[in-house]
């Protein structure tokens, strides 16, 4: 096997379509059928397509429902104009927004787009379709396994959407759920439960599925440090999942045992509720319940980072044409962060009451893992230096990812003290500085992704003038957005408020902001269209292009394009690290990693 | 290309996929219950009254189910071993012995949470109680699960032998190591709740 050279890259572009069905490295499986082939399918390059565009869907659909929330905000007590009377009265009579309806949307955006949304896009998608390509694998080490975790993904996705139908709606005591209020909460809450244990299952499947595929499963010769990042990061993340998620599944079953069978586990003695005393043993603890959630979501949190992070640099290396500054700095780092994000998860919970000796160890652990953040931004920053970058679609988003990354970095810091947290705690602030993270920061890297591995899935790239409109709109007006919530935040006006914060004299002259925050938000809405038809006309009617329409190095290019069941013609081997660009002496400013060395033919060391 | 190392060991890590796999659950299983048991230990710590369990429980039956549970585990054991010896039809005997065993268990375990029905305690009768059938619950469902692959792995899975001797020796290895875990578990469980 080590001597098995491919010439696949070096064949002329033209032959590369057309591969799908009896590709050279298909074993064996001719007739499968529709849907085996495309809906109940165990190849890891359908499932993760599967992830990605129900991952796509319920992002849109998550913020349809901050779109319809915006209006409330921006103009409260105004019907809704177009789709309010489609709402129901139960939801918006006449087509004014009640308060109810506006706490479900607020659960459930926040619900939706980090769980059914950007880890769906990120890992199930991203990881499932790149990650084994990249190291040269014929599939995942599970497929069985990896198709249940698509199912089990989607079936907590159906249960989740369907809860807004349940009396009382969907949930609606956030996306924290905190108890008591969510032990109190309509029947929404229930089903929240149980759609949260379907995608814990989904998570536990797919994190043990990468974590073996990319320690069993590397190609010969491709050692952990000549790994490309992205496979590091999924990697990182693949730990993550495994081990932040079952706490809150044992938080999950207990809440679910507090509504259905009675328990007390997260509700204290004598609790009022509705002018009369709650029938229930007593003795549980809110501040258990907060503490098994942000066991979870804190590592959550670089779960939503980590693959954005590994794109950006792909991206970036690809595109600046030099391999990534201090690529072993960038794995330990991000392997350090990994460590950190579990014992950081308190720095949520400051103004709880759980005492200044907690407060003062979780704020030291959040100013420790601000610095392997710090080294991952700043060593893709020293990449662009001397670099001759080609400002391609992909590389606009990676290179609104780095800034925009900063800001929402940078701007934690605050938050993770625990006297300035004091101030900006359930503020509009945190509200800013945790999308500066997730949207302009993860959703952009996301978006650069898509464009970059296109070419891959489909043997076409997507529309180069498009994905232009679609960058310079989302980034503008994604910043249009969240800046001013900075503003608002720190003049102390809270999030969760239903008429947009009018209620309360002292945000009277941040109020201003809350239109131009929804305009921006419709905008930026409007944006997306050009991307989703870029998406949906683009798989047919797409530019042709060749294996490798970016000159990259990563293994993935290196199979055709798309890849057939089994994804490579002649098993890949792996000569030499991730990044090899603009090598001194080299024939073109690219070394793919399966390329063998034209000078000496160096034995591949598994 | 076919998916490699599912039976045969990778050089460079020494193992297969797996047995790799079934750890990495088991590490996620540790979590699961240690989130349990660290809710356990913060809510005992808060409370003002906090029954001990030799007072609540049966004691000489949840003795006998850990007895029975360490029994089954030993017959997993052998039954790996019949499979190392090549003895198909000894590994069927100590196989369907486990399974016999880890019903004996949940049978018993049935009575237990009968009385307490009987007696009129309840999850919502106080926090204990909820942190017992929730644990408690929690590890039998685990039970079943094992019972359910134990069971396939006796009668329909056990095809695979003619087959492939080697993955299916691995199997019996990955559901063994599962088995112990649960068994784990209740070693932890029975004096935790039982005793203290």
């Amino acid at each position: 096997m080590a001597d098995v050279t491919t010439t696949e890259h070096a064949a002329p572009a033209a032959d590369a379509p057309g591969h799908d069905e009896h590709g050279p490295g298909e074993h064996g499986h001719h007739d499968l059928g529709f849907w085996q082939t495309y809906v109940f399918s165990v190849d890891h390059k359908v499932i993760g397509i599967q992830y990605a565009v129900t991952g796509l869907l319920f992002l849109l659909f998550g913020f349809l429902l901050m779109m319809l929330m915006r209006w409330q905000i921006a103009y409260p007590g105004e019907a809704i104009p177009l789709i309010g009377a489609w709402l129901g009265d139960e939801r918006a009579p006449g087509g004014i927004m009640l308060p109810e309806f506006y706490n479900q949307l607020g659960a459930m955006h926040g619900t939706i787009m980090v769980f059914l949304g950007v880890v769906p896009l990120a890992v199930g998608g991203f990881g499932n379709f790149v990650l084994p390509l990249q190291i040269g694998a014929p599939d995942m080490a599970f497929p069985k396994l990896n198709m249940a975790s698509y199912w089990s993904f989607f079936a907590g996705g159906v249960v989740m959407f369907a809860s807004f139908f349940a009396p009382g709606g969907a949930a609606n005591s956030g996306w924290t759920s905190y108890a008591p209020l969510s032990v109190f909460a309509t029947t929404g809450q229930t089903m929240w439960l149980i759609g949260m244990i379907f995608l814990i299952t989904s998570s536990l499947l797919g994190s043990v599925n990468f974590i073996v595929t990319t320690v069993q499963l590397r190609a010969p010769g491709l050692s952990f440090m000549r790994l490309p990042f992205f496979v590091w990061a999924q990697l990182v993340t693949a730990f993550l999942l495994l081990l932040a998620f079952p706490p809150l599944e044992a938080a999950g079953v207990m809440q679910l045992m507090d509504r259905v069978a009675g328990t007390s586990f997260f509700l204290p003695s004598g609790l009022v509720y509705a002018d009369a005393p709650w029938e229930a043993s007593g003795g549980g603890s809110v501040l258990l319940w907060q503490h098994l959630f942000w066991f979870l979501a804190h590592p959550e949190v670089y779960v939503l980072i980590l693959p954005a992070l590994g794109i950006v640099a792909d991206i970036v290396a690809n595109n600046t044409r030099k391999p990534v500054w201090g690529y072993r700095v960038l794995v330990y780092s991000a392997v350090f962060l990994g460590f950190m994000s579990f014992v950081v998860w308190a720095h949520h919970m400051f103004l709880t009451g759980m005492g200044t000796t907690m407060s003062a160890f979780f704020q030291t652990t959040t100013m420790i893992i601000s610095i392997p953040s710090v080294v991952i931004l700043s060593a893709l920053f020293i990449t662009l230096h001397g670099g001759s970058i080609r400002f391609t679609v992909p590389m606009l988003f990676a290179l609104a990812f780095l800034p925009m990354f900063g800001i929402g970095g940078l701007t934690g810091l605050p938050l993770g003290l625990s006297a300035p947290d004091i101030h900006l705690h359930d503020t509009y602030y945190v509200i800013g500085h945790f999308h500066y993270v997730v949207a302009p920061g993860t959703l952009m890297a996301l978006f650069g992704g898509i464009y970059y591995w296109f070419p891959k899935a489909t043997g076409r790239k997507m529309n180069d003038r498009l994905g232009r409109i679609h960058f310079w709109g989302s980034f503008v007006s994604i910043n249009v957005v969240f800046m001013p919530m900075f503003i608002q935040g720190l003049a102390g006006m809270n999030r969760r408020m239903y008429d947009g914060g009018a209620q309360y004299e002292m945000n009277a002259e941040v109020l201003v902001w809350n239109e131009v925050i929804s305009v921006g938000a419709w905008v930026l809405g409007l944006f997306q269209l050009p991307f989703i038809y870029n998406f949906f006309h683009s798989i047919r009617n797409g530019e042709k292009v060749g294996d490798n329409p970016w000159n990259a190095t990563t293994l993935e290019w290196q199979a055709p394009s798309p890849p057939p069941h089994g994804n490579f013609a002649a098993p890949p081997v792996a000569h030499r690290g991730p990044y090899e660009y603009s090598v001194p002496g080299a024939a073109r400013d690219f070394l793919m990693q399966g390329e063998p060395d034209p000078a000496a033919a160096e034995p591949a060391k598994v | 290309m076919d998916i490699p190392y599912i039976v045969e060991e990778r050089a460079d890590t020494g193992l297969n996929n797996v047995k790799l796999g079934i750890w990495l659950f088991l590490a996620s299983e540790v979590m699961l219950f240690g989130a349990l048991f660290s809710s356990y230990v913060l809510l005992r710590l808060m409370a003002t009254e906090w029954p001990f369990g030799v007072d609540v429980l049966n004691v000489p039956l949840g003795t006998l189910n850990t007895a029975v549970l360490i029994g089954s585990s030993v017959t997993m054991v052998m039954a790996y071993a019949s499979l190392k010896m090549d003895d198909f039809a000894r590994f069927r005997r100590w196989l369907g012995l486990t399974i016999v065993l880890s019903l004996v268990f949940m049978v018993v375990k049935g009575f237990e949470y009968n009385h307490e029905f009987d007696i009129g305690n309840f999850p919502s009768t106080s926090t204990y109680l909820a942190i017992y059938f929730t644990m408690t619950g929690l590890h039998a469902l685990h039970i079943i699960g094992g019972v359910v692959v134990n069971t396939y792995l006796l009668f329909p899975g056990a095809k695979m032998w003619k087959t492939n001797k080697a993955q299916f020796t691995n199997r019996i290895e990955a559901a063994g190591l599962y088995w112990h875990f649960v068994d784990l578990v209740w070693i932890f469980l029975f004096p935790v709740l039982y005793l203290l």
